[in-house]
């Protein structure tokens, strides 16, 4: 099922807010929402869900206009941060209350074979007769992916799905979600802040700010090609430095990158700590390095300017670098935005 | 050894060991020790006699029926205080408590002036050929009142930490309203709504200072148990007054044990294995 966002406005009374946003998500599509907390995403999703309506704009699944519709009656799954699993229901009656609740009457024997296979599907067999406290955070967090799927909805909503898990769960339920999403087709839209798992996951990625569309596109084209400071910057570890644009080249404290189609005039210089390189002696940024972090991948350097900013390096482990080395710092690549 | 953060367990243990013992214990003790010293026969002749009999039959059915009514009204109240923002709320909220607050003579003062037959609601209702003072009816209205709060405060911290999420989850899975408080909310507040149950109950069975104005205090038809022990004590017949007293305190003591059984079998799922 395709979703359309119609320039859809929703301003609540405390900060948060959506202004003006359209957005398409085509059938079968697993799409990322991106942002800050305060970024819109979560009501952007709510409204997706028919849990919270919108000030203006509609909201279209396929051709119908479903901006009215109520929750109950829009055909989402929702999945929600905390689980907002049934305590006093045992797992397998979680996942059957769908179906139990339906205006469609379902045989008993077909509730359960149903179950059986939603355990089967989300790997949980033989927990049916568990209460949700006795099982894991990421077991709950299967268990409410079951109960949404049991309803058969049309599209899959996920609210910071594996916010309030620990690292090694969280990575180990993308794998398997992006699995699931693959076996069932289902069109997915999930909110996350965390950009990690929105690379991972998503087919696509919305990036959101302050209530709007700031970015949209591929992990590939977000990452290679962000389009403002702000999406640089929060897609992953970003050092500024300030520069001067002239005759489509940046200048930068001695270092010179091209910035074909910028007006003349001040800049930021954004690059990623693998985008810088460290040398000895020859051209570059001089600096000295204040601090080397070890890490299983590399080595993380802190390189101070003789303006005194702080740039952050990714150097090959076997590189011999300690602190208070002078030397100077280069730039692989780099992008630059107007000021 | 495990260590607390505030120190004193054996102190606090002692110190509140004694005074349950001093404050609850002893007086319920004597009091089954007073109504042991009669003999089996005389015991039984004094418990089962038929003024006795009636005052349990009034007194029982008029709390159940309090309490029954309280389930609804407390339950209703409390959803009301929880789920709505209206003005005014805070007052009513405050005046929850007020049949705490009152003295349970004023209350039957008070309720007694509104439902005599000249009363403000008592006229009203004797046109319909309703009596409430001097009837089990009236009994009952002023158990409603003195035990009101129990169901209500009970009910109203487990309703205000009902994750909201449950509810939409329930939405979204296509329940209706009704299925959604039946099946979702009604389960997870039972083990309030039985505390308070009980509890309600329980000041039901023992109130006295409210009703005997309210009641018209007629032996066999609107005689409550606890005013019968009182009477029997102004007669210094300490040994019966604490026979009948021993039934009342064997049946809160009953109440209590179902509803704490029927309490642990609804909070079953929060039990790890």
């Amino acid at each position: 099922m395709k979703i359309r966002l119609d320039h859809v406005v929703k301003i609540f009374e405390t900060f948060r807010a959506v202004k003006d946003v359209s957005l398409e998500v085509e059938s079968g599509e697993l799409v990322a929402l991106l942002g800050p907390s305060g970024s819109g995403k979560t009501t952007i999703l709510r409204m997706v869900a028919g849990l919270e309506f919108a000030d203006s704009g509609n909201i279209y699944f396929g051709d119908q206009d479903a901006t009215d519709i109520p929750v109950r009656d829009r055909g989402v799954g929702f999945v929600f941060q905390h689980y907002a699993l049934f305590p006093h229901m045992t797992v397998a009656e979680n996942i059957a209350f769908g179906m139990d609740v339906s205006k469609v009457k379902r045989e008993k024997a077909a509730i359960r074979a149903r179950v059986k296979e939603l355990l089967r599907l989300v790997r949980l067999e033989g927990l049916g007769d568990r209460f949700p406290a006795q099982i894991s955070g990421g077991q709950r967090q299967r268990v409410a992916l079951a109960r949404a799927l049991a309803v058969d909805p049309k599209v899959l909503l996920l609210d910071e799905p594996f916010g309030a898990l620990d690292a090694n769960v969280r990575r180990e339920l993308r794998r398997w979600l992006r699995e699931i999403h693959t076996t069932l087709g289902i069109t997915t839209l999930f909110v996350t802040h965390d950009q990690e798992e929105a690379l991972d996951l998503a087919d696509r990625v919305v990036i959101l700010k302050d209530g709007h569309i700031v970015q949209q596109g591929t992990p590939e084209a977000v990452c290679r090609d962000p389009k403002s400071a702000f999406v640089m910057k929060f897609l992953g570890d970003a050092n500024m430095l300030a520069a001067d644009v002239r005759d489509g080249k940046a200048y930068a404290d001695g270092a010179v990158i091209d910035a074909a189609g910028l007006a003349d005039g001040k800049a930021e210089l954004y690059a990623r700590p693998g985008d810088l390189d460290w040398a000895p002696q020859g051209a570059g940024i001089a600096a000295t390095i204040s601090r080397v972090m070890d890490r299983p991948g590399g080595r993380r350097v802190i390189a101070t300017t003789r303006d005194g900013v702080h740039l952050e390096l990714d150097l090959e482990p076997e590189r011999a670098v300690t602190s208070g080395d002078n030397g100077f710092v280069t730039l692989r690549r780099a992008k630059v935005f107007a000021a | 050894m495990r260590r607390n953060v505030l120190p004193g367990l054996r102190l606090s243990l002692g110190v509140t060991l004694l005074y349950v013992s001093l404050i609850v214990v002893l007086p319920l003790a004597a009091l089954v020790f007073k109504a042991a010293s009669l003999g089996p026969a005389d015991y039984w002749q004094i418990v089962s006699s038929s003024r006795a009999l009636a005052s349990y039959r009034v007194t029982v059915l008029a709390a159940l029926a309090a309490t029954f009514f309280n389930l609804f009204l407390g339950l209703a109240l409390a959803w009301t205080l929880v789920r709505y923002r209206f003005p005014g709320r805070r007052i009513v909220d405050a005046m929850v408590d007020l049949p705490f607050a009152l003295p349970t003579a004023v209350a039957g003062i008070s309720l007694t002036a509104l439902f005599t037959t000249n009363g403000l609601f008592g006229s009203i209702l004797s046109d319909f050929g309703i009596k409430v003072a001097y009837t089990p009816l009236g009994i009952m209205i002023a158990m409603c009142f003195t035990s009101l709060p129990f169901i209500v405060r009970t009910v109203q911290p487990v309703l205000e930490d009902l994750d909201p999420s449950l509810e939409e989850a329930a939405q979204s899975l296509g329940g209706s309203d009704w299925a959604i408080f039946r099946k979702v909310i009604l389960p997870l507040l039972t083990p309030a709504l039985l505390a308070g149950v009980s509890l309600s109950f329980a000041r039901c069975l023992g109130e006295f200072g409210a009703i005997i104005f309210i009641a018209g205090n007629q032996p066999m038809s609107t005689e409550i148990t606890a005013l019968l022990i009182f009477i029997r004590l102004e007669e210094y017949d300490y040994q019966a007054a604490a026979a009948i007293a021993s039934v009342l305190l064997f049946t809160a003591f009953l109440m209590l044990g179902i509803t704490n059984w029927l309490q642990a079998r609804a909070l079953r799922y929060t039990l790890r294995t």
